[in-house]
């Protein structure tokens, strides 16, 4: 059955276009009409040691594409297919996979790993390859040091691909003691040993019951911080890879390692290549993230209920800490800031020094003073930008009390830097920190204001002065405006930018006109300052927010106007369209309501239109922009917006057809839930064409899981909107409600996240429902829904059972119980007094602390009371 | 196996403007999504419909008197509610609301339980008065219904200011008492919350809702632009010893004007209800006995009845209860017409009551009533009145009562010994 396929994969790698293609036609026809053969061809090229290496390779990256995909529906369809397989070709494959294993060509060898890994994924979970952990651990003993390196590594991958739970404890407790031993020190080989390394990083996520155990534990840790300290840079790399998962991971385990970790990080911080480095600082940074999250814990609601203790580490290092990483941040590179891509130690460090500033609050302040004042005004810019940088770094944590006189006698110096400073660093840092200072230190919650009418117009002089500097410090300075306006977000009706409005939107324009406003996000930048400046402005200016829409609409329609644009030119392009339409949504959210609704709706038609011709051009991001600039739109013209509907729908219906850019989908669907709002019965000649979509949509295992539930939502809002009349497609709509009902009523045994996706899932699903009762409230037809209640009586009781819903989906229940009495009254009474949720389910909502939850509850307490009164 | 990626963000906010684009669209749809839902659920159970708490009004005649009703009323036209209410003018408008608050009966014998099912609180001294905010803005009414104050708010749909929560047609409506000294309109009682019908709950529930949620809206934070009087949600406590100590002695914020008895399972009921009970003595209330105009107490009882067909005088009652006739010639002659409010001296003869019953009254005739008065008194105040002048019911009566029922709760738990 097998083939010869050196040539075709041979040939896949030409540089002759034609015979590639061909190539690939061929593979592809053979995977097509014979999979079988396919992959056993490609796994017996992979195996044999007499091929090419390239040949090899490819066949084995072929096998493994034919294994896995990113799309969840695409890898579904892979995994069927492999265990739809006869029993000898998938024996015959996994053999062929193991013995490559010994391969002499490394790069053969670690192809085949991940294969192998990728093959475990699939079977393991179905109880299918029982030998293969027992045969990578005989493999350890092999003498030959690559087979056992390509074991190792294999056994890295395959915890990477598997789930803990679908290996025994014992096979377990094997690999992590192969794997711990090929780390020890004893182990003379490098490759090995670096192998090793990498595997247990991938496997510490089964090494729970290991951890628990000190002895073990003690083990692993001993040979984790003996490979820190290797000859070779790779294992040492790979060593603090596993202290930064094991501080994120084991964070409650650590006491007793600490002081040595510290030791250790601190040693690699100061004399290490880089590369080890930025691993010793991100393993404090991980710690301080563990205890950012534990003492936000402590400070909610329930407070101490946290399942993990804090054990101060990062309070305690303090001392060495903070002197270590304002060590690192006089290491900046010449031009870190104008490169996107860069990553450094100075960068690492300072960003793990904002962590610290979280994790321990004031008591950072001291830490770093001494080191800010000593270098502030240094003749060396290096010391300049560090001690700035320093600053901005420990304004979030400590307390607005502790830092307002520093801030206060810093912020004079901090603009002079500013104007003068001849270093295009420390401008950029300074001017990021003052963002940083109007972020954390300047709103309505602040109580002595950082801007005064003292400083105010100095402060947006030097400001808008600094928007004409470098593109990366121009940048900074529209972030900083960004949070000084939000600052003034609740300030009432006078804002003490009002005198300076105008200024400030003509110089944010004028920066988003720059030539070189492409470079370092400035443009991107402008337009989201100019954003939050209007978010943030009150009636005051709402005149010049009005001459502010020809403008931007101007704008659009000449990005619209563009021709033969190169790509990278068109790419520019959307993205601008992107950032106005997103600018124009603002200021409808802004202007869409009175009194300034009847001056702003003049423009409505004409920025309609443009919106339209933005949809021409085929850009995702402008797209998700425009239509979200279009569901406002629709908020403010109420019942008006059916003038748009006609020409609009087609890219309404565009919108929920584009399962690849699901964004866009999701953004759509939501939308019409706004239509339906602003329409109501208006929406009804578009609902067949939308519903139609919304059940294509539902149906298809290509869309994103995540737009499925607002779909849900969505049948509720058509149903409130046109009411009786969706009578027509109950028949549709329900069996759907009905079987995601089934599906999401149980979640159990599930992780975080899918329990999250269940009850985002129910809640789609209940408000559905709620929109439905709702809608058919008073008309003759409501006995139409008679037939559904069991049911759905039946499903809130079973997600009232499961007892894992979250507070969203309770208030939605409950109100369902309730919309579901008052709709169907007398009907169901009997029904709903035999439900658990009429009870149980109820008297717990009416004493919830929760007060959207009391309220749905108190309203369906009395629909139920009218139900079984009458 | 490469190394593995640990880059952070560097000097950038954690979340794009793009991001908050999306989550703040996100937001808005959900909030019109439960606003579209609530007024769903509301046109059937939050509107206080006409013909049940006043038959004698009929909304159509109300709805001609306002003719700028837009056409989004349609689907309510068959009740009637308090925004729509809020849009009558003069007149209608007093009438209506005159009859929505809750009208407590004096207490003139000590109610069962009451450690059990009553709350008591320190009444504030000042105007008894009905808030309305809605659409903007925030109009306080007194008993007789007509206007107190009309001001911008922090009330729910209280003021015209830009981004604040809850929908545009969110109203809420309370039981209030207007403090002249502080300027502060002090709650004692919530009817309508954020659109919200709380007429069908227990004073239990209501009390609990109007200490949760009056804080949350800033409406008792200082006054501001956009919030001009200051709201303050008053105490209460459970009627039992203790609670009866801190209403009658704590000391409060405001001057009191005696101790208010509510019924734990009672809904809103509007007009007189003796599941709402007032008592005054001296140290609690500079008001225990009635004064006349002048701010003078008079020798005499004064006392305001109604007169209806053939002579009768009766109290505000429902029903109401008759107190005395007068003669059809001297009303012809007086001009008095039916409807009548007319006030009277209770003179020497006094009240006479068999068995707790009142059977017959001395009554001295004095003239028509302020026209102010929207009332005549209730049976229950007529009888206060009357003891407070004789035998005035005390504190330690209450207190004693109370420590009496204790007792009682206390002697089944006794176990006997043989």
């Amino acid at each position: 059955m097998a083939m010869e396929v050196t040539q075709l994969l041979i040939n896949a790698q030409s540089i002759d276009g034609t015979v590639r293609k061909h190539a690939e036609e061929s593979l592809k026809q053979f995977q097509e009409q014979n999979l079988a053969g396919f992959l056993l061809s490609l796994a017996g090229e992979l195996a044999n040691d007499d091929k090419p290496v390239d040949s090899r390779k490819l066949a084995g990256l072929v096998l493994k594409n034919a294994l896995d995909a990113k799309e969840q529906h695409r890898k579904y369809e892979l995994v069927q297919r492999w265990l739809a397989l006869d029993m000898s070709t998938k024996s015959q494959i996994r053999a062929f996979l193991l013995k490559t294993l010994s391969s002499p060509v490394p790069d053969v060898r670690s192809t085949a790993s991940q294969v192998i890994a990728k093959v475990a994924g699939i079977e393991l979970p179905q109880k299918q390859w029982p030998e293969l952990i027992v045969s990578l651990l005989s493999n350890i003993h092999q003498l030959p040091a690559h087979v056992k390196q390509a074991t190792l590594e294999t056994l890295g991958y395959l915890c990477e691909e598997v789930s803990p739970d679908v290996v025994e404890q014992e096979h377990v407790n094997k690999i992590l003691t192969a794997v711990v031993q090929g780390m020890n020190a004893a182990e003379g080989n490098n490759d090995v040993r670096l192998a090793a390394t990498r595997a247990l990083y991938m496997a510490l996520g089964f090494a729970q019951a290991n951890f628990n155990n000190d002895m073990e534990r003690d083990y692993i840790m001993r040979v984790v911080c003996e490979a820190t300290l290797s000859p070779e840079v790779k294992i040492r790399q790979a060593a603090f890879e596993c202290l930064v998962s094991i501080a994120s991971t084991y964070y409650e385990k650590l006491a007793h390692y600490i002081q040595d970790i510290f030791n250790i990080t601190a040693k690699a911080v100061r004399e290490d290549d880089e590369s080890v480095a930025l691993q010793a600082i991100e393993f404090w940074s991980s710690i301080c993230d563990e205890e950012i999250d534990i003492l936000e814990e402590y400070g909610g609601e329930f407070a101490g209920d946290s399942d993990v203790p804090c054990f101060y580490f990062t309070k305690q290092a303090l001392p060495g800490l903070v002197p270590l990483l304002l060590e690192t941040l006089l290491k900046q590179e010449e031009d870190q800031d104008l490169d996107e891509g860069a990553w450094n130690i100075a960068m690492a460090g300072g960003t793990c020094l904002g962590l610290v500033a979280k994790a321990v609050g004031d008591d950072i302040v001291p830490h770093v003073m001494p080191f800010i004042e000593e270098k502030i005004s240094k003749p060396d810019w290096r010391e300049r930008e560090a001690a700035t940088y320093a600053f901005g770094s420990i304004l979030e944590g400590p307390s607005a009390d502790r830092l307002m006189a520093i801030v206060n006698a810093a912020l004079t110096f901090m603009l002079n830097a500013l104007t003068n400073d001849p270093s295009n660093h420390v401008k950029d840092t300074t001017a990021w920190t003052l963002g940083r200072i109007f972020e954390f230190l300047h709103g309505s919650t602040i109580e002595t204001p950082i801007i005064t009418q003292a400083n105010c117009q100095q402060i947006i002089t030097v400001l808008i002065q600094t928007m004409k500097d470098a593109p990366n410090v121009a940048e900074k300075a529209c972030g900083a405006l960004y949070f000084l306006a939000q600052g003034y977000e609740d300030i009432g009706p006078n804002s003490p930018l009002t005198p300076y409005f105008q200024e400030i939107i003509q110089s944010l324009l004028s920066v988003a006109h720059r030539e070189d406003a492409t470079e370092s996000r400035l443009r991107t930048a402008a337009y989201e300052a100019l954003n939050e400046v209007v978010r943030c402005s009150t009636d005051e200016t709402s005149t010049m927010v009005l001459q502010l829409v020809p403008v931007i609409m101007l704008e659009l329609h000449n990005t619209l106007e563009g021709e033969k644009l190169s790509m990278d030119e068109r790419e520019k392009q959307n993205e601008l369209q992107g950032l106005l339409c997103g600018c124009l949504q603002v200021i409808i959210q802004k202007l869409g309501s009175e009194p300034t609704k009847y001056m702003f709706m003049q423009s409505a038609d004409q920025m309609m239109g443009l919106f339209l011709r933005v949809f021409g051009c085929r850009s995702a991001t402008a797209h998700e922009e425009a239509m979200l600039a279009i569901g406002a739109l629709a908020y403010a013209a109420g019942p008006d917006f059916a003038k748009y509907m006609p020409e609009f729908y087609k890219y309404l219906e565009m919108g929920l057809q584009n399962f690849e850019e699901y964004q866009v989908c999701a953004v759509t669907v939501g939308v019409v839930g706004d239509i339906c709002r602003a329409l109501e019965d208006k929406v009804l000649p578009y609902c067949d064409g939308i519903m139609t979509q919304l059940l294509k949509d539902l149906s298809s295992n290509q869309l994103h899981r995540s737009v499925k539930p607002p779909i849900f939502s969505c049948f509720g809002d058509i149903a409130l909107a046109i009411g009786e009349d969706f009578e027509k497609y109950l028949r549709y709509s329900m069996p759907m409600l009905q079987s995601a009902a089934e599906l999401s009523a149980h979640s159990s045994g599930a992780d975080d996240e899918m329990t999250e996706y269940t009850n985002s899932l129910r809640n789609g699903i209940l408000e559905a429902y709620s929109g439905i009762f709702q809608g058919f409230k008073n008309s003759p037809k409501t006995q139409l829904l008679i037939p559904f209640a069991p049911h759905i009586l039946q499903f809130l009781d079973s997600i009232y059972m499961e007892k894992d819903m979250d507070e969203v989906v309770m208030k939605t229940a409950i109100g369902v119980l309730g919309d579901l009495a008052d709709t169907l009254g007398s009907h169901v009474g009997g029904l709903i007094q035999q439900s658990v949720s009429s009870k149980e389910f109820l008297n717990e909502c009416l004493s919830s602390d929760d007060h959207t939850i009391k309220e749905a509850a108190e309203w369906a307490k009395h629909a139920i009371t009218r139900a079984i009164s009458v | 196996m490469a190394p593995h990626e640990i880059r952070r963000p560097f000097k950038r906010r954690p979340i794009s403007d793009q991001q908050k684009r999306r989550e703040l669209s996100l937001l808005r749809q959900s909030q019109h999504r439960s606003d579209a839902q609530q007024r769903a659920r509301n046109l059937a159970s939050s509107v206080i419909s006409l013909q049940s708490s006043s038959p004698d009004v009929d909304p159509e005649i109300l709805f001609e008197a306002v003719p700028e009703l837009d056409e989004g009323t349609e689907s309510e036209s068959s009740s009637f509610d308090v925004r729509q209410a809020s849009r009558l003018r003069g007149p209608e408008a007093r009438k209506w609301f005159a009859r929505q608050l809750m009208l407590p009966e004096w207490m003139i014998d000590v109610p069962d339980n009451l450690s059990r099912d009553w709350y008591v609180l320190a009444r504030p001294a000042g105007k008894r008065c009905f808030v309305v905010s809605s659409d903007g803005t925030t109009v306080s009414r007194v008993r007789n219904g007509s206007i107190l104050h009309h001001f911008p708010s922090a009330l729910p749909g209280g003021a015209r200011k830009k981004g604040a929560s809850g929908p545009a047609n969110s109203y809420s409506i309370l039981d209030c008492i207007f403090h002249e000294s502080d300027q502060t309109y002090y709650v004692i009682d919530m009817v309508c919350w954020r659109g919200y019908s709380l007429y069908e709950c227990t004073a239990e529930f209501r009390f609990f809702w109007l200490q949760s949620k009056l804080a949350e809206t800033g409406a008792c934070d200082p006054p501001s632009f956009y919030h001009k009087f200051r709201f303050s949600a008053v105490p209460f406590f459970n009627c039992d010893q203790s609670g009866l100590h801190s209403a009658y002695t704590g000391s409060l914020p405001y001057v009191k004007d005696g101790l208010l008895f509510y019924n734990k399972h009672a809904h809103y009921h509007t007009g007189n209800t003796p599941l709402v009970l007032i008592w005054k003595d001296e140290s609690c209330s500079q008001y225990v006995i009635d004064t006349d105009n002048n701010g003078e107490v008079p020798d005499q009882q004064h006392i305001v009845l109604e007169l209806q067909e053939e002579g009768k005088l009766v109290t505000s009652d429902d029903p109401p209860v008759p107190f005395s006739c007068l003669n059809a010639d001297f009303v012809k002659q007086s001009g008095l017409l039916s409807g009548s409010l007319i006030r009277f001296a209770i003179g020497d003869g006094g009240l006479n009551c068999v068995d707790g019953r009142f059977e017959k009254a001395d009554l001295q005739y004095i003239g028509v009533s302020n026209r102010a008065r929207a009332f005549a008194d209730s049976y229950s105040k007529i009888m206060f009145q009357y003891m407070a002048r004789h035998s005035p019911l005390k504190v330690e009566d209450l207190a004693s009562t109370i420590s009496h029922e204790n007792q009682q709760d206390k002697t089944p738990e006794v176990e006997m010994s043989d």
